[in-house]
């Protein structure tokens, strides 16, 4: 799971207001160099909420991103690189998200984060 | 040519609860070839696969839109944990990455990825089953469609809607049991044009694949496709690259 999903995912269970961003328990990652690619950085970046995005690196111990971050800091290459970095080179293998409102966790498996609600949450 | 290597996907991951590759997995990919070069020219930036069973399906996208490179990115959904896992290790086995999730259709993704989908796929739990059957758990969950086939795809609607960008494009396999006409004209009320890319009739279904699109917002969709499909006769290149299913 990469941190673009993580900044994507929000907690699901029926009755939940307040279910993003999910926090993450990172127990085991890996990094995987992808190209990095401009158009898609700038496109992604207004959907991105940034705060989520730099709390998640630093659960993957990953400091490098700003605080926060606004639409002018994408002419910088440094920038793009941090954020390319951050958002997409970076697989959470094993761990959990846990909802900040319930505090209910699901697991990431394999990569593979399980969103699947128990009867009684749907 | 890259797209030949869609020919080349094999099943190197199998499990006795998730969905194989079937006529209608091959039906989807056939469609999605035929609209390969539409599919380039829209660039797409975020496709998904809800209910990727084997991953069959994403993994040709991923290589049918191989040259567009990294500016696109996959996500792909199942209900069935064992068919993420399954469809996690088809896209490595063929060197692609696709974000997959664990979750029913795409809860837990609907609200940030809302407006953000520019292709969504879909091969739904389409056959008319008892309404018990359908979200079973294990290998049903894929085919299990309650009455008229239509309980799941039902719920997909709303969802793909919500999710698909202005100028979004959702293909889904349809079985006629499934009245696809009826489909169509319930989606049109919601403001989509359609457009069937693959007819075809098995010995024991009639399957379509139909293109939606929202209404106003150019599509595309190529006419005279039967060039690529014979190109590329998917069924027998998987069957025969080594299980014994």
């Amino acid at each position: 799971m990469r941190l673009l999903t993580h900044n994507m995912l929000s907690c699901n269970i029926k009755g939940v207001t307040n279910g993003f961003p999910l926090r993450l328990e990172a127990e085991k990652w890996v990094e995987k160099e992808v190209e990095l690619n401009a158009d898609f950085l700038r496109h992604i970046f207004p959907k991105i909420e940034w705060k989520a995005l730099a709390g998640a690196a630093r659960a993957v111990d990953y400091c490098e991103l700003p605080e926060e971050a606004d639409a002018a800091m994408l002419d910088s290459e440094d920038f793009l690189r941090r954020f390319h970095h951050a958002l997409l080179e970076i697989h959470v293998e094993e761990g959990a998200l846990v909802c900040p409102e319930t505090g209910r966790g699901f697991p990431i498996t394999k990569g593979i984060p399980n969103m699947l609600l128990h009867e009684d949450e749907v | 040519m890259k797209v030949s290597r869609t020919a080349q996907i094999r099943l190197v991951s199998c499990h006795p609860e998730v969905y194989e590759p079937c006529d209608d997995s091959f039906a989807l990919v056939d469609a999605l070839l035929a609209d390969r070069e539409h599919l380039i020219e829209h660039r797409p930036s975020l496709c998904m696969e809800l209910g990727c069973g084997s991953g069959y399906v994403i993994s040709s996208l991923a290589i049918m839109l191989g040259e567009l490179g990294c500016g696109v990115h996959y996500f792909a959904t199942d209900i069935n944990p064992d068919a993420a896992q399954v469809t996690r290790e088809t896209l490595e086995a063929h060197g692609l990455h696709a974000e997959v999730i664990s979750t029913d259709i795409a809860s837990g993704l609907r609200k940030r990825l809302a407006g953000m989908i520019d292709v969504v796929v879909v091969n739904p739990p389409y056959v008319p089953t008892p309404e018990e059957e359908v979200g079973c758990k294990g290998i049903a969950a894929s085919w299990a469609g309650g009455e008229n086939g239509r309980t799941v795809i039902d719920r997909i609607f709303p969802v793909a809607d919500e999710l698909l960008s202005e100028k979004g494009w959702l293909y889904m396999v349809t079985l006629t049991a499934n009245n696809p006409t009826q489909v169509c004209r319930m989606m049109k009320e919601k403001g989509y044009a359609s457009r069937i890319i693959v007819q075809r009739s098995t010995e024991e279904e009639s399957l379509h694949v139909i293109k939606f699109w929202r209404d106003g917002v150019i599509a595309n969709s190529a006419e005279g496709s039967d060039s690529w499909l014979s190109q590329f006769p998917f069924k027998s290149f998987w069957r025969s690259s080594g299980t014994s299913a």
